[in-house]
């Protein structure tokens, strides 16, 4: 792992903290990783089903909106002007939380997070800790924080908990287990449940509504006996203090109502400054996440009440190489992010690929952009390379974020990057460049590939040497024509 | 008459130069005096694109030079005009010059896809051309997305005398070619044109038709490889053709 902050070119020179505990945040290079989750047809079928099915959901409920485009244009801006005065507001919502019986701790990266946490849940005496579904706590590597300090956490979203009994990682921000079908599923019941607690009833079948009902009754006893809770936050208002989750299940607002102790760890970018700032995302976001008009439940907290949950709310606001991000014009407003997924079900690349092929717990197009973000582009050079740029993701972002445009500055990051660039690849283009930047080297150069039309047999070329062979494995290259168009046009310019 | 500068792009001039003589033979029969600037070479998407933006600016002025002059500045390719359109400003601001980011911004304003160029600026959706073959239609990822060009190419196909236009399943879906993706990914590349060769297939077309060279060389090479027999078609192609030899 990677701790620099050498500035490269397009960045600014101020230092800030990366992300550290990067182990979610990365790993093995995209293409390798990729090619092992293409060799896996179920897989293919699991999540190209689940995409799918997500995705014309999703445009039948947006193209419900006539004002869409003016949402989109309005969470863009609300979280672009929230940014722009953030020290301010994250101020605010500390000192409303405080008020109103809150406690707010502030981590600068992932280890300090787990640290506050972890003294928290020990302070609690707490053995065992329940979890709402969160993407802060999976950035941080939080789960293994706690159980390195004896503490064992739960997760009881649904899909976080099939990833959690298959001892396996999520390959998607919103659907975790997406990688799954329902008797693979019923299979990591059958085996795990009963290690951990509660086993899967006997008999039990590949069912949804069985399936569900399995989760329920082994779950509802942690809920029960657990004291202490952890969520992450979709939202935190700083006007009022209030921090928010939405959810579909009902499991989240079990965690955050019945435990003594509620933590909350909130990414520093998801706090908006005004409560009706929420019209805008709670149009926007189960729209774009879930393919609903309105998400089943929203839980929404402010400080604590007596008599009416927790008793005690920590709220742990995470930087973890959010700072740096924001310190880039070019690639700040990937902290617009919502985290509604709609990137990822609408890409042709996650779509083939999965997202444990991405090495981050960030997948798909936005992870491609705030993966490397945040770990730095040294951990993660191959991420920005993995998109065809075809714009799907950007049509469908909720608060417009041109992952396309930052994909193509972040590779210009990876390029210049001394750990990272690539000198022969460099060189490559650059000759290219020579050739291409004057139209008599051009012309020339145009001229001499006619050479390469005896490698062809019927007018195409099958075989092509290193880099180019990965073209060749599948595709038929035309041979170079016999008169270039500039070399047509030159004759058919010149009066005979 | 409507003087049209022509830019061809690097990849019609290198590989498909009868692409490139199909649009000079459309917008001449519609009555525009074309131009070729022998000044041009490429708008520089390739290195823009690869992480070397440095090394595109120099493409980025020579492409500036070359058509100053031109109040329009038509392309057979959605990718290279969105290139022009939406990363020459960037490349200018930061490897050029101020006057080089402000001569961005007004060539941006003065380059056109073909089919966009036919049907907004000239008008015209019916070119007169004849085709009797069955295709289907593949709407480039940058002429969709970046452009917008919508179903121009749709209205300019419909009214091309002879052709039967197949509806193609999972149109927008992208072929996987992505310049240097194609290499440095060409797993997933392979896979996705996989399915796109699967979709052409099932429409029974004896042509692919795109309006971008690129695509079409992507989704021609796998055609070819899989020895499928159809073979791809660029638009400006078919609306050159007529019922004339």
């Amino acid at each position: 792992m990677s701790t620099s902050n050498e500035p490269t070119r397009g960045t600014p020179t101020t230092r800030w903290p990366r992300a550290t505990n990067t182990m979610h945040l990365h790993g093995d290079s995209f293409p390798r990783a990729a090619r092992v989750a293409l060799a896996d047809p179920q897989l293919r079928r699991n999540i190209g089903k689940a995409t799918t099915t997500i995705r014309d959901k999703r445009a039948s409920v947006v193209a419900e909106l006539d004002d869409w485009a003016e949402l989109r244009a309005a969470g863009a801006a609300i979280k672009d002007a929230t940014m722009a005065g953030l020290g301010d507001h994250l101020e605010r919502l500390e000192a409303e939380v405080t008020e109103r019986g809150g406690v707010v701790h502030w981590a600068a990266d992932a280890n300090e997070a787990n640290r506050i946490v972890i003294e928290i849940a020990r302070r609690a005496e707490a053995r065992d800790v329940v979890k709402v579904k969160s993407m802060a706590t999976q950035e941080i590597g939080l789960n293994e924080a706690l159980a390195d300090a004896g503490i064992s956490a739960w997760e009881t979203d649904l899909a976080e908990l099939i990833v959690q009994l298959g001892r396996d990682v999520p390959s998607h921000i919103l659907v975790p287990a997406i990688h799954r079908n329902r008797s693979e599923i019923r299979d990591i019941f059958r085996r795990e449940m009963g290690k951990v607690g509660v086993p899967a009833p006997d008999g039990l079948t590949d069912d949804p509504p069985a399936l569900a009902e399995a989760a329920r009754v082994h779950l509802r006893n942690r809920f029960l006996t657990t004291d202490v809770a952890i969520s992450g936050a979709n939202f935190g208002v700083a006007e009022t203090g209030t921090v928010m989750v939405v959810e579909s299940e009902g499991n989240g607002r079990m965690c955050l109502t019945l435990p003594r102790v509620l933590v909350t760890v909130m990414g520093i970018e998801k706090l908006i400054p005004r409560w009706r700032d929420l019209e805008v995302y709670l149009q926007l976001l189960p729209r774009s996440s879930t393919g609903e008009r309105m998400n089943p439940y929203t839980t929404m907290w402010t400080g604590v009440t007596p008599g009416d949950g927790p008793e005690e709310f920590h709220l742990v606001l995470l930087d973890n190489g959010r700072s740096t991000v924001l310190a880039d014009p070019e690639g700040r407003s990937a902290l617009r992010c919502i985290r509604c997924s709609a990137c990822l079900n609408v890409c042709p690349v996650y779509e083939r690929t999965g997202g444990h092929a991405y090495g981050s717990i960030y997948p798909g197009p936005i992870g491609a952009v705030l993966s490397p973000q945040l770990t730095g582009v040294a951990d993660n050079a191959s991420l920005p390379f993995a998109s065809t740029l075809c714009g799907a993701c950007y049509d469908v972002c909720p608060v417009a974020i041109d992952i396309p445009t930052m994909l193509v500055s972040l590779r210009a990051k990876v390029a210049a990057d001394e750990s990272t660039g690539d000198a022969r690849e460099r060189a490559v283009f650059r000759s290219a460049a020579w050739f291409m930047s004057r139209p008599k080297r051009w012309s020339r150069l145009l001229r001499s590939m006619r050479a390469f039309r005896f490698l062809a047999r019927n007018g195409s070329i099958r075989n092509l040497p290193p880099p180019l062979n990965g073209w060749s494995a599948t595709r038929d290259l035309p041979a170079p024509p016999e008169q270039s168009f500039r070399d047509w046009w030159t004759a058919r310019e010149t009066p005979r | 008459m409507m003087r049209v500068a022509l830019f061809a792009t690097c990849l019609v001039d290198a590989m498909s130069p009868d692409v490139g003589k199909a649009t000079v033979e459309v917008l001449e029969r519609l009555g525009c005096t074309v131009e070729f600037p022998l000044g041009q070479t490429c708008c520089g998407q390739m290195h823009t694109n690869s992480g070397y933006p440095d090394q595109a600016a120099p493409m980025v002025a020579g492409f500036q030079e070359t058509f100053a002059d031109y109040e329009y500045i038509v392309a057979p390719s959605g990718s290279c005009v969105a290139s022009v359109k939406h990363q020459h400003e960037w490349v200018a601001a930061n490897h050029l010059t101020d006057r080089h980011v402000s001569a961005a911004h007004w060539l941006a304003e003065r380059t056109f896809e073909l089919s966009e160029f036919i049907v907004d600026v000239l008008g015209v959706t019916d070119v007169g051309a004849f085709y009797p073959h069955r295709v289907t239609y593949h709407p480039a990822c940058h002429a969709t997305r970046l452009l917008g060009i919508g179903d121009r190419p749709l209205q300019l196909l419909r009214a091309v005398r002879g052709l039967e236009l197949v509806e193609l399943p999972e149109a927008t879906s992208c072929c996987g070619f992505g310049g240097t993706f194609a290499l440095k990914n060409s797993d997933v590349s392979s896979a996705m044109l996989a399915d796109k060769i699967h979709h052409v297939l099932s429409t029974g077309a004896e042509n692919c038709v795109a309006a971008d060279a690129s695509c079409l060389l992507h989704i021609g090479g796998g055609l070819s490889r899989n020895r499928t027999g159809v073979t791809t078609v660029h638009l400006a192609e078919v609306l050159a053709s007529t019922e004339d030899p």
